[in-house]
């Protein structure tokens, strides 16, 4: 192995203490004993005792994992199924248009996003609340998951579903039993995309939220605005926490599956 | 020109009153300006192991993609079994496939990849596993059962597409290319194996190749193609020794073609002119020769016998100079170079030690061969 020289070792260093030292802050400060965040005064749980009983809190990061969920579950169907137009309807009228359309949202700024949505829930007439902010988060997530998918489609083999046809498959039999199970790691890729996305969004939220729902990034914003409390160091923490299992053991998982396939080829041509 | 077959033989194309499983009827395919498939006629029958020829983009693989029903015919005809197939979508055919890649589930086991057509046939659950079991047992993967296919090798995979496609026990059997991702000496044994599966489950096999060494040792009937066309259509043999076309003589094994003028027809003997002031060559005649236009003796290697002395009182002899000798070790093979420019090609078959054999680069010798070792075909 290469041995890293002194300038590499410095750059790497610095590279990973820009990244990674305010949250290592906020982690330390979240178990301090003291009201004030800057001050340390000991260690102490005291927080995440308060971050329970903590009503508002609770609500908003209920109402965060129902939109959550519900959002990009609609926006794993709704980009699975503008993947396989984009990917198997080959060339038609307007195909460029079309698919313009669908990343457009990807680089459209989110205020913009998020008024248009406002506007069109006003004229609509519908109430702001769980349901406005579950269809905004379904709208711009949904081109992510196409995107993922998109390109797991492309190097499918139609035969498979060819095959699956041949052998007495309707074509929605076909694809419930041979292409999703096979395409199943982009589309559960693709929902957890959308699943963060919405976790972390608070523009365009903020925008479609309305006095009844108010998601967690909306509830730390605000408060934060009022000065930082030790609370907000808590809760921040356990949402790292959660997020650095979750990358942790998906890549895992994929790791271990590719070992094992590795393994088990290597097995068969022996 | 006699057949070798006779009339105990498998030949129900020559009985007038037997129907054919499969019939196009001036079938004609077009993707936009480009036609596919130009108006063909074609009877295929029951139990046949047919085989569509030709080199890539002929149109072979479009006529049997037709027949599982991933394409519909612009023009004519399909029936198979004397239902009209027209609009019929593959899940609703009993014709079943084996994909050139395969197409096994990569998600499923070698048990549920055979199993899987016959869950969504109407064979009763308790039938089922028995049937699994039984193709299991005819392509030899018993033990196999519960890998995944990434787990077996590729030889296994081809075994596993093919009890897959024959698990429905299909009426006719579509294989496309089945054979070409397996090496030339596992590639021969399967060829073998597949006849023996054939025979034994009695179905009608049509198969896509591009191998002509493949179609003649496995198929009844071969049919070349050529842009969109049938060129020829008929047993191994008559394919190899009457060829009906240049086209058809070239494509299928190795030929010398001499071109020239069809000089005189007599009968079954035609005679061509292909060099000034040399004799003309005879050869048999092709159906439908008439003298006088251009036309090219066909003839195989094997067929020409390579001497150092004159043979004698022959019709058809030549001399020439050895170009190359191409040692094969059961047969040589000889390019020898007439004065005119044209090569031919000899072989002969290592009777004897080599060192016992006189022939040499750039000797003279002569070549030679009988009357009706030849074909002289209309050009």
């Amino acid at each position: 192995m290469k041995r890293l020289s002194w300038f590499n070792i410095v750059a790497l260093t610095l590279g990973f203490a820009f990244l990674y030292i305010p949250m290592l802050i906020l982690i330390v400060y979240s178990f301090n004993a003291s009201k004030l965040v800057t001050v340390w005064a000991g260690f102490s749980t005291r927080w995440y005792g308060e971050l329970l009983r903590n009503e508002a809190f609770l609500d908003a990061a209920w109402v965060t994992l129902r939109v959550g969920v519900f959002s990009s579950t609609i926006a794993t169907v709704l980009g699975t199924m503008a993947a396989f137009v984009m990917v198997r309807a080959g060339r038609f009228y307007g195909r460029t248009l079309f698919s313009g359309m669908i990343y457009a949202p990807l680089v459209m700024p989110e205020v913009i996003t998020g008024l248009s949505l406002l506007l069109l829930f006003i004229a609509v007439g519908l109430e702001r609340g769980v349901i406005t902010i579950v269809l905004a988060h379904a709208t711009f997530s949904m081109c992510y998951v196409s995107v993922v998918v998109s390109s797991r489609l492309a190097t499918f083999d139609e035969s498979l579903e060819q095959a699956a046809l041949d052998l007495g498959c309707t074509p929605w039999d076909a694809f419930k039993s041979v292409t999703l199970p096979i395409i199943a790691p982009a589309v559960i890729a693709g929902w957890l995309l959308a699943f963060t996305l919405s976790l972390d969004d608070l523009v365009i939220a903020s925008f479609t939220a309305g006095p009844s729902a108010t998601t967690l990034p909306i509830k730390i914003f605000s408060s934060v605005r009022l000065g930082v409390s030790p609370e907000i160091n808590a809760l921040s923490t356990i949402i790292i926490g959660i997020v650095t299992v979750g990358v942790i053991s998906a890549s895992l998982i994929s790791k271990r599956a590719i070992v094992r396939q590795r393994q088990d080829e290597q097995a068969a041509v022996g | 020109m006699t057949s070798s077959l006779d009339d105990t033989a498998f030949a129900p194309w020559k009985k007038a009153d037997a129907v054919p499983l499969i019939r196009f009827e001036g079938v004609t395919k077009r993707y936009g300006d480009f036609t596919a498939i130009d108006n063909i006629d074609l009877n295929i029958y029951e139990r046949e192991f047919f085989a569509l020829l030709g080199p890539s983009g002929c149109g072979k693989t479009t006529l049997m993609r037709m027949l599982a029903g991933f394409e519909d015919a612009s023009e004519g005809a399909i029936t198979i079994a004397g239902q009209n197939m027209k609009g019929v979508p593959p899940n609703r055919r009993a014709v079943n496939m084996m994909f050139q890649s395969y197409a096994l589930f990569p998600h499923l086991t070698v048990y549920d990849n055979i199993a899987f057509g016959l869950k969504r046939s109407d064979m009763p659950k308790s039938e089922i596993a028995g049937r699994v079991e039984e193709m299991l047992r005819l392509v030899q993967l018993g033990k196999f059962a519960r890998r995944k296919p990434h787990q077996i090798s590729g030889g296994q995979r081809q075994r596993v597409a093919l009890a897959r496609a024959l698990a429905k026990g299909p009426k006719l059997l579509l294989l496309d290319e089945p054979l070409g991702a397996l090496d030339k000496k596992l590639r021969q044994q399967t060829q073998f194996e597949l006849m023996d599966i054939q025979e034994k489950t009695g179905t009608t096999f049509v198969i896509v190749t591009h191998d002509q060494e493949e179609a003649m040792t496995v198929a009844s009937r071969i049919a070349v193609m050529d842009h969109g066309r049938l060129v020829q259509v008929d047993t191994p043999d008559r394919i190899y020794e009457a060829p009906n076309s240049v086209y058809v003589a070239d494509f299928v094994g190795d030929i010398d073609i001499i071109r020239g003028h069809v000089a005189a027809v007599d009968g079954d003997i035609a005679e061509i002119v292909w060099a000034e002031g040399k004799p003309p060559l005879r050869g048999t005649a092709a159906p439908g020769l008439s003298a006088g236009g251009p036309g090219a003796l066909a003839i195989r290697p094997e067929k020409i016998t390579i001497s150092k002395d004159d043979p004698g009182a022959v019709h058809n002899k030549v001399r020439g100079k050895v170009e190359d000798i191409a040692y094969l070790g059961s047969m040589s093979t000889y390019v020898v170079l007439l004065p005119d420019g044209v090569r031919l090609k000899c072989q002969m078959a290592n009777v004897r030690r080599i060192s016992r054999r006189g022939i040499a680069w750039e000797d003279d010798v002569w070549l030679s061969w009988t009357d009706t070792a030849g074909i002289v075909l209309p050009e």
